[in-house]
């Protein structure tokens, strides 16, 4: 028989049925797109195109011009990175033995552990800020616990600053941190830890040499989403720093609430986003660096 | 890699509970030096808590572990200087094959071309090299079982422990394996303590088998002995393939329905009796044949099934039980013939027919 003359049964019906289940998914997910484009794509282009529109309603680069000009500005971006960075950082030190601490634990007493975690986390932004508040202020708890155990004479500052907003911001990012951070401490295979105190290793280099390489993954990609989310974050500073801590965020309120500019709103918003996809994009760079060497699993 | 001396195991009384359940039931058992014996058992019989508890892994409730004359009980799993292949390789994934081999010589602060020179000289011996640069997850399974493998002598330990190590790989790099790891133990001798549960594994490497079942050990001795001698019932099943027939004692002798049987070991235990058979230790008799020194049943032929390299033939006997036969399938064998319905003796020789104890569960 020659390859002409093979019949190709139900080639035809096959290939409808291929297409039909392409359509039903397009189907499917044609809704969350549709709202992507309303609620995402559209107001961002917009904000986009508003950003390069000056005051006299022509195509301009005067809030692009005035944020590289302006001192001020220069400060609030050092200000925002600073926060988030310092945020970033102490989460790390906080969250990760928190998270290895859970990952060695039982299941069961872990679940019930994580539920501390992730308690503070479903109960609202602003009342755990202005609980800080309450906690912080000059004659709040911490200062006359402090002042009665003779640890301080005078009441600290300890709101209405850096320090203000670096509490308040740890504990509302935290649970950022350690959940992807557990979630790939949990899927490192105990036999590895086995296998390299069979071959030798004490603890300690059995932790920094196995395990801490391979939980690299879940610290970069918490870091990652908590130095992101702190990079756009309003309530906190606002409420904790006093007007001392001025983040970009904050900013954006004051042009829009103060000198009803969109203009430069908008445009502090659009650098904002593009540092955000730079930073990402970096990060992926790194990760699959990272995948390179082995590390992801 | 050049030979080492291996170290005797000497274990006596380890046990461990958890909750009302005995993993480790009194274990007493002395490992000769440069010996490879095989822990056996089903699945949750204790052989790997008792491998994990020489390891260090699993910390026993009482009893001791030494290491030729050292006591290590009460040492971490870091201080005891064994090597050891896991079930599922743990080879570390952040590491190259060269950096997995290499890592017990770095934690013992050797010096670097040293550590070159002993990672290639490892790898020569598991058959792969210039494998060095290569990452774990580009490794077949049979190659990463090799990796493990050479981490684990690479630092030239005198006891090697082994976890089912060949579990995962596929029947004929199994066999393949099998034969290359008993080649190497002699090569390098090391003693050696592998966990499995494949009783053919155990009969194909070991110098020693150790049966273990609900945590208590049931018989130690060479395959051979193991397989022909079982000590009960348990290890009889669990060891090849057996039927049991009830038997019962009358002074020395002893009578299976009601015919007595030639044996060459009288049992330890006149309770519970069983007479073992093996179904490849029965022949059909031919016309003509000295059937002096066996035993002789009549039985006829019920069912034959077709397995290639064998055929199993089922026979009912007198007293309506059915037992089974295994005959080659080689051409021009007089028992070829054999039809279902037909009537035939069968020869059970002498030292063929075992008596073993009902028990071991």
């Amino acid at each position: 028989m020659t390859t002409s003359t093979l019949v190709h049964v139900n080639e035809k019906e096959l290939k409808t049925y291929a297409s039909k289940e392409r359509r039903a998914l397009l189907g499917l997910t044609s809704p969350a797109l549709l709202v992507i484009l309303i609620v995402m794509v559209i107001p961002v282009g917009w904000l986009f195109y508003l950003s390069f529109i000056g005051s006299d309603g022509n195509f301009s680069l005067e809030h692009y011009q005035r944020m590289l000009d302006s001192k001020s500005y220069a400060r609030i971006f050092l200000t925002t990175f600073k926060v988030s960075l310092l945020t970033t950082a102490i989460c790390i030190l906080i969250g990760y033995p928190l998270a290895y601490f859970l990952s060695q634990l039982p299941a069961r007493v872990a679940n019930i552990c994580m539920l501390s975690v992730l308690l503070p986390f479903w109960t609202s932004l602003l009342v755990r800020t202005y609980s800080w508040l309450v906690l912080l202020q000059r004659k709040g708890i911490v200062n006359q616990v402090g002042m009665d155990f003779g640890f301080w004479d005078e009441p600290l500052k300890l709101v209405h600053n850096l320090s203000g907003t670096l509490v308040g911001m740890v504990h509302i990012m935290l649970p950022f941190l350690i959940l992807p951070l557990y979630a790939s401490m949990k899927s490192i295979p105990q036999d590895y830890i086995k296998a390299s105190s069979n071959l030798g290793a004490t603890p300690t280099q059995s932790f920094w040499q196995i395990f801490f390489p391979l939980s690299m993954p879940g610290l970069l990609a918490g870091s990652l989403i908590v130095f992101i989310l702190s990079l756009g974050f309003f309530v906190t500073p606002a409420v904790l720093g006093g007007g001392k801590v001025i983040m970009v965020a904050m900013q954006i309120t004051n042009n829009i609430e103060l000198f009803f500019d969109w203009g430069a709103a908008s445009a502090l918003g659009v650098v904002l986003l593009v540092m955000t996809f730079v930073i990402l994009f970096v990060a992926s760079k790194l990760m699959r660096l990272d995948n390179v060497l082995g590390g992801g699993h | 890699m050049s030979k080492v001396n291996g170290l005797p195991i000497s274990i006596s009384g380890i046990t461990k509970c958890y909750g009302n359940l005995y993993a480790l039931d009194h274990i007493d058992l002395e490992i000769k030096q440069g010996e490879f014996l095989t822990l056996l058992g089903p699945s949750g019989s204790g052989k790997t808590t008792l491998l994990m508890a020489l390891a260090g892994f699993t910390r026993p409730d009482h009893g001791s572990i030494k290491f030729g004359n050292e006591e290590v009980v009460l040492k971490a799993p870091h201080q005891r200087g064994v090597g050891m292949m896991f079930q599922n390789y743990a080879l570390f994934p952040h590491m190259n094959v060269a950096q997995n081999i290499g890592y017990p010589l770095r934690l013992r602060k050797i010096n670097k071309p040293e550590i070159a020179e002993r990672v290639n000289q490892a790898l020569e011996t598991v058959q792969l090299t210039g494998f060095g640069d290569r990452r774990v997850n580009q490794l077949s399974g049979g190659q990463r079982q090799r990796v493990a493998l050479a981490r684990a002598i690479v630092f030239g330990p005198r006891i090697l422990l082994m976890d089912e190590p060949l579990s995962a790989l596929d029947k004929n790099l199994r066999e393949k394996m099998q034969i290359e790891l008993r080649h190497l133990h002699e090569k390098l001798g090391m003693t050696t303590v592998y966990v499995t549960h494949d009783q053919r594994e155990a009969l194909t490497m070991s110098d020693r088998i150790v049966v273990i079942n609900n945590g208590k050990l049931m018989q130690c001795a060479t395959p051979r002995d193991l397989y022909d001698y079982p000590a009960n019932k348990f290890v009889a099943e669990f060891i090849g393939e057996s039927a049991f027939l009830k038997v019962v004692h009358q002074g020395d002798d002893i009578y299976f329905n009601g015919q007595k049987l030639l044996v060459e070991a009288q049992p330890e235990s006149q309770q519970d009796s069983l007479l073992m058979i093996r179904p490849e230790r029965l022949m059909v008799m031919v016309d003509g044949q000295n059937a002096e020194n066996a035993n002789i049943f009549n039985v006829t032929v019920s069912e034959i099934v077709y397995q290639g390299e064998t055929k199993i033939i089922y026979v009912l006997l007198n007293n309506g039980e059915t037992i089974s036969m295994r005959l080659s399938t080689r051409s021009g064998q007089p028992q070829n013939n054999i039809n279902v319905g037909d009537q035939i003796k069968l020869v059970l020789h002498k030292s063929d027919t075992t008596i073993v104890e009902d028990g071991g569960y």
